[in-house]
């Protein structure tokens, strides 16, 4: 399976995406029971796309078998890691594939209800989606007694405001029900308490979208791309000093390099490659060689020191200020932080303050390690991964490019900008 | 209900009817409100909590969290450049300097004459063809300083709609 599942041409209307064979693996989940859709999605190793690689059918299974009363599932496109605009091109491209996804896990998990939670900037995208939601209504594959199987569900989209945080699933579900996005301590997990106290599963559109194609053509068929740990394509959303940025959908696993000279048209302008965050922002950084060296799947990234994350891949060139960069990243964890945690809230912005001195000149000697020591006291101590996402990178900066920050630090030079005075 | 009217209000059960709650209906509602008024009116919050059902200092912490919900109107153009890594690296800094240059304002500020406000937002999810921004919610993608120039030439004169 070396084939585009995920960003097919020419599907985004309902009449052509059912010509190509869509909707029909619904039909066939109806027809194979709850627990095989299941056991089928396990089977095939889907891991979730949002940036935690969780196997998607074992999510669905816990679940409790004999919960009463309703359940939900719950799409997560708020996309919103800085790096990350893959599920805005997969909305845009094959939003049936999304819209079928969800209808197959609303069925596998006992599921009436599902939301769509789309971030509020993505206006154009959330009317698309609307009136892909009203088509696929229509058509009877929404709504009540679906293919005449008995099986309601019907799906609504839930606008988000402007709150990176309310990625984090159970920020996702506080705001859904009209609360500030605020995660929240697990256990429980949403599966046995989530939405309006629910059980609930939140995938990440990417995940769901890959969902039809399995039921379709097997899990064995979806199994035999990409690496043993890290089955089927993924979405690689490339940004930074490249020839050609954009979204590719690849098999987990492809080499970095691949990834970079082949499909990205290699480094922009012919500069040379300094440093890449393979997972986002949130990311610890690769440097050049360990990058060229990598593959691009959830174990070899996380043997390698850092992670796949959501496929977002900043690529940075030689001359790029690190200390100037991780500011730019410590500037948005701080406007994101919730502020429910100490350790998130004051250490976003204790190091947002001392990047900020460090960028101007203003740094002391000091403030490298009182950088280090801020971001090592912020990891693992927190309800969510916020705090971690500026923590790791952070280390990954410090320890890798320390010379920059103690050039800053003393004052003297940005020796990435080319050895030029601060100003 | 002084402040919301009929038609506002139909719109407003509709929303209510997705949720198995009606507080659910907060942010869409809010959502709503800030598009149609351009910000988040003391009135509107006070309405909404009698209308949802739902304690007044929840409606106004729903409303302070979100960066969408304003708490005062902006400019009849309303331009927030993304200040995201991938646009910081394609020139964004520069991009939004030269908005403020141009129009003579400051981040955060409007111009006199109510036509323009100026903001930075985070990463818009644009990042495979920064620099982002946007107009009144519309993404303008790969911008540099001519289309810059363009865009403001067209906004003058109220070109919005038939960019």
């Amino acid at each position: 399976m070396n084939e585009r599942t995920l960003l097919r041409d020419n599907v985004a209307d309902i009449a052509a995406y059912f010509a190509a064979g869509g909707w029909r693996p619904l039909k066939k989940a109806l027809s194979m029971g709850r627990a095989a859709v299941i056991a089928e999605v396990t089977a095939s190793g889907l891991r979730g796309r949002g940036g935690a690689g969780f196997p998607t059918g074992r999510k669905w299974s816990f679940v409790p078998q004999d919960a009463q009363g309703p359940r939900y599932l719950v799409c997560n496109a708020d996309e919103g890691e800085p790096g990350a605009f893959k599920d805005r091109e997969l909305l845009r491209r094959n939003p049936q594939a999304v819209l079928e996804g969800m209808a197959i896990a609303g069925y596998a998990i006992g599921a009436s209800l599902g939301y769509i939670y789309i971030r509020g900037e993505f206006s154009a995208e959330a009317e698309f989606l609307t009136a892909a939601i009203t088509a696929a209504r229509a058509k009877g594959f929404l709504g009540a007694n679906i293919l005449g199987s008995g099986f309601d569900f019907d799906i609504h989209l839930h606008r988000g405001a402007g709150a990176y945080i309310c990625g984090e699933e159970t920020a996702l579900l506080s705001s859904i029900e009209g609360l500030r996005g605020q995660p929240r301590l697990k256990p429980p997990f949403p599966a046995v308490k989530g939405l309006f106290g629910a059980p609930t599963v939140v995938n990440n559109a990417e995940t769901l979208a890959a969902v039809p194609s399995i039921l379709e053509r097997g899990a064995a068929w979806y199994a035999s791309t990409g690496s043993p740990d890290s089955p089927g394509t993924k979405l690689f959303c490339v940004s930074g000093a490249v020839n050609r940025p954009g979204v590719y959908e690849l098999p987990l696993g492809v080499p970095f390099r691949e990834l970079l000279e082949t499909h990205c048209g290699g480094m922009k302008d012919g500069r040379k490659l300094k440093a890449v965050l393979p997972g986002g922002a949130s990311s610890p950084a690769l440097t050049a060689a360990e990058a060229m060296a990598v593959n691009m799947d959830y174990a070899s990234l996380a043997a390698a020191g850092s992670m796949l994350g959501s496929g977002a891949v900043i690529v940075i060139e030689e001359g790029r200020c690190m200390v100037e960069l991780l500011g730019v990243l410590a500037r948005f964890y701080r406007h994101e932080s919730c502020g429910q945690c100490a350790p998130c809230r004051e250490g976003c912005a204790w190091a947002d303050k001392l990047l900020a001195g460090l960028e101007a000149g203003r740094g002391r000697p000091s403030d490298v390690e009182t950088l280090r020591s801020c971001a090592a006291a912020m990891t693992g101590r927190t309800i969510c991964p916020l705090a971690d996402s500026l923590a790791l990178p952070a280390l990954s900066f410090i320890s890798k490019f320390r010379a920059e920050f103690d050039a800053h630090a003393a004052g003297r030079t940005c020796r990435a900008a080319g050895g030029g005075r601060l100003a | 209900m002084a402040y919301f009217d009929e038609e506002f209000l139909a719109k407003a059960e509709k929303v209510c009817a997705r949720y198995p709650r009606r507080g659910a209906a907060l942010l869409p509602l809010l959502g709503q409100v800030q598009k149609e008024k351009g910000f988040i009116p003391e009135e509107a919050m006070d309405e909404l909590a009698a209308f949802l059902g739902v304690p007044r200092s929840r409606v106004s912490a729903v409303a302070g969290f979100y960066t969408m919900l304003r708490g005062s109107p902006a400019g009849k153009y309303h331009i927030q450049t993304c200040r995201g890594i991938a646009c910081h690296m394609a020139g964004g800094p520069a991009l939004s300097a030269a908005l403020a240059r141009k129009l003579g304002i400051e981040e955060g500020g409007t111009t006199p004459d109510g036509l323009f406000t100026i903001s930075s937002v985070e990463c818009l999810g644009a990042c495979g063809s920064a620099p982002a921004l946007l107009v009144n919610g519309r993404y303008f993608e790969n911008m540099d300083e001519a289309a810059l120039d363009a865009l403001l030439d067209d906004l003058r004169h109220g070109r919005l709609e038939r960019r």
